[in-house]
């Protein structure tokens, strides 16, 4: 059933549109809406017409065999609920399999992106079936099969390459969001467990529980909306400023040691970042290295600690410095990089028209790395609002507070989401989170990429 | 003369307190790293100490997490992992490179949609499709046997990598384009061009994505604990360890969990230290605007 939705972006191969070629196309081409490939096959496209025919049929296969029944169990979301009966027969107790409302859903989405694939395959065979035609009509030779595949490896390079990653995406991307995306309008809570349960529709009644004040969810819900901007704004400035900073300065002419330097640095990145992680969780443990090294230097007493976990504002900014250490060498190896591939003639007309250090920079270094590094900074800033591994690993969203929905004072909007989900099993409620998690970032970041010269101007520096 | 001579000690002034602030500075990098191998080597076991140098230095807590095979299989744990970082990292860098040469080079109607749409599902909690992934591949029926889990590991890592190409996309888009028209003015198709001009030319790129890649699964502790559930023995690196430190674990495996980590370290580290040098190097060399 997956094969069939990647046919899609191989699907382009006319580029006439569908509506013309439904308009003026004669009566083979419109019947080819309905049989697939029939133009081509008449037209002795065989091999063509043959794979759009078997496409067609497979389709219906499946619509027929299991389709079109998903499709309604997928409004139904399940009738029958597991449960045990009496057997009369037998004289025993036994278990009536019920309906899994969870199945439901996914086959019927599942279904749907299968018709969605449809329809993609009924417009491109209606277009080859037109193109078919035209070229008949102008008397041209008819490209074999052969031809057409070669066409992959020029005119439609994009098809061909982009088909594998697509296909990926589709699969393991776009339609588990359009699940769980459902899912927050359903109860699928820990009292609605599949599959001893059934979950139903019930429209917006999750996102009533977050946003209004009376709702159980509101009150967690903002402290924790909060944290996650000003952590998401202050891990990517901090890392990206001090990581541009060190590479100039490492960079700079008179700076010996270079590669010692670099080394140094990113020494941090190759240790897997869980580890450095687990590494930093123990050191500020309450009787971690940290408190200990403390003690030992008097500074504070020998019972005493530092709760740098246990306190809230220090867990934060505790958090904030662990992350530059974290992030700093990642950004010192991108900016390297691009530091070193910036043209040298532009330096070099600039110290002819006798520009010092700082002008250079400004005019020169900074535009040029936001240029290259704007899509880079944004994706920084999408990953840490949903940074998962640097809190879940360092604090796990904690210190805890009581009754405040299993929300802690380090809870970000995703580890809060996994806690609801994977501890909790309120899948409803961690849909719900998820979609606001995205709203903030499809307009945050929607705005601001399409402002910047990398996006607007892509060939700039080409 | 003299001005010359206070600019000399100016100058040097200044380098004197740079290298002085990078060397404080690649203290506190490398003091967490010290303070792992240290506790790694540390002969009393269990946990934290309330002392920070160890009263004994012993290289058994490497021996014990390498060949005892307790109820915590850490070998085992390191080959699963490095199977899983190989085959996603191949599969997800040409998935990546695929498409970022694509949206730089190549110019058709979907473009700009594919582009702004790409930007739309990266921004999802990645995880947040983790429930349904998960059923989805229950479904293929992956979740049978451990090395199925394996496998499905690869499938998720690589299967949204086409979603993240911005970064080779933008190296791609500093390569000057007049090469490629020079090389269709040659006769070349688009695809020599990808395959014998641009590949060539992006081994920095190219390196960076795999390593980036290959990063993942040691890395990646939501996704695999999902999927592996609580089959110990198909453990990636990254839950092991963290088992390692649960409360059961944690008074016997403590310095064992150091030494895993330092042993994990090495090779990661090793491979690092070669590709910085050939990222470097490359990048200077890359063909220039």
């Amino acid at each position: 059933m997956f094969g069939k939705g990647k046919k899609k972006s191989k699907g382009h191969s006319e580029s006439a549109n569908t509506v013309v070629a439904f308009r003026k196309g004669n009566t083979l081409t419109r019947l080819s809406a309905a049989v697939w490939g029939l133009g081509n096959l008449v037209n002795g496209q065989i091999i063509k017409g043959l794979i759009m025919l078997g496409l067609e049929v497979g389709f219906i296969a499946y619509m027929v065999g299991f389709g079109f029944g998903a499709l309604g169990d997928m409004i139904t979301l399940g009738t029958v609920k597991q449960e045990e009966y009496w057997d009369e027969v037998d004289m025993i107790y036994k278990y009536r399999t019920g309906d899994d409302s969870m199945l439901c859903l996914l086959y019927g989405v599942i279904t749907l992106f299968v018709i969605l694939a449809a329809v993609v395959m009924l417009t491109t065979a209606l277009r080859s079936a037109y193109a078919v035609q035209q070229k008949k009509e102008q008397g041209k030779p008819m490209p074999t099969f052969l031809e057409d595949l070669r066409t992959l490896k020029h005119e439609k390079l994009h098809d061909l390459l982009l088909f594998p990653p697509i296909a990926g995406i589709i699969c393991f991307t776009v339609i588990p969001l359009v699940f769980m995306i459902l899912i927050a309008f359903t109860n699928y809570d820990h009292e609605h467990q599949t599959p001893g349960n059934l979950f139903d529709w019930v429209g917006l009644a999750n996102f009533k529980e977050i946003f209004s004040t009376s709702g159980k969810l509101s009150s967690a819900f903002w402290p924790v909306f909060r944290w996650t901007l000003i952590w998401a704004v202050l891990a990517t400035i901090t890392t990206y400023i001090l990581g541009m900073i060190l590479a100039i300065v490492i960079n700079r002419k008179d700076t010996k040691f270079k590669a010692f330097w670099r080394f140094t640095f990113v020494l941090s990145i190759a240790v897997p970042q869980f580890v450095s992680l687990l590494v930093m969780r123990t050191i500020f443990n309450t009787n971690g290295a940290a408190n200990i090294l403390l003690r030992e230097l008097g500074i504070i007493g020998s019972q005493d600690a530092i709760p740098f976990f246990t306190d809230g504002g220090i867990a934060k900014v505790m958090i904030i410095l662990i992350n530059i250490w974290i992030g700093v060498p990642y950004s010192l190896l991108t900016m390297t990089g691009i530091l070193q591939n910036i043209p040298e003639d532009l330096y070099e007309a600039a110290r002819v028209d006798g520009a010092n250090s700082f002008v250079m920079f400004f005019k020169i270094t900074l535009p040029y790395m936001l240029f290259v590094t704007t899509p880079n900074l944004i994706t920084q800033f999408t990953g840490n609002i949903n940074n998962f591994n640097v809190i879940y690993l360092l604090t796990g969203g904690g210190p805890d507070k009581i009754n405040n929905q299993f929300a802690g004072d380090t809870d970000l909007l995703v580890t809060w989401l996994y806690k609801l989900t994977i501890t909790n099993k309120d899948y409803n409620l961690g849909a719900v989170i998820g979609i606001i998690v995205f709203v903030i970032l499809a307009t945050l970041s929607l705005l601001t990429y399409r402002h910047t010269g990398s996006y607007k101007n892509e060939e700039a520096f080409q | 003369m003299k001005k010359q001579g206070s600019m000399k000690t100016r100058k040097l002034i200044n380098n004197v307190v740079v290298h002085l602030i990078l060397a404080v500075l690649a203290v506190i990098w490398v003091l967490p790293i010290f303070f792992a191998i240290l506790t790694s080597l540390r002969k009393e076991g269990g946990r934290e100490k309330s002392y920070i140098w160890p009263k004994g230095f012993t290289l058994d807590n490497y021996k014990n997490v390498l060949f005892q095979e307790g109820s915590l299989n850490f070998p085992r744990w390191f080959l699963n992992t490095l199977i899983v970082a190989i085959f996603s990292c191949l599969l997800a860098a040409f998935f990546v490179l695929c498409v970022s040469y694509v949206m730089s080079r190549l110019r058709f109607k979907m473009r700009k949609k594919y582009m702004n749409i790409a930007l739309i599902l990266g921004m999802f909690p990645g995880f947040m499709s983790m429930i349904a992934v998960y059923y989805i591949i229950k479904g293929l029926g992956l979740l049978e046997s451990g090395p199925m889990k394996l496998l499905s590991l690869v499938i998720v890592y690589a299967g949204g990598a086409g979603l993240g190409f911005y970064i080779a996309k933008g190296f791609f888009d500093t390569i000057p384009k007049t090469i490629d028209e020079a090389a269709y003015i040659d006769g070349a198709t688009k695809w020599d061009v990808f395959r014998r001009i641009t590949i060539p030319l992006s081994k920095p790129i190219i390196v960076y994505t795999l390593l980036t890649s290959f990063m993942g699964p040691w890395v990646d502790y939501i996704f695999a604990r999902v999927i592996l559930g609580n089959d110990r023995d198909y453990y990636t690196v990254a839950i092991g360890l963290w088992t390692m430190l649960e409360k059961e674990f944690i008074e016997y495996y403590y310095t064992q969990f150091f030494a895993g980590c330092i042993i994990i370290s090495i090779p990661i580290a090793a491979l690092f230290l070669f590709t910085q040098k050939f990222y470097v190097e490359s990048v200077a060399g890359a063909v220039k605007g």
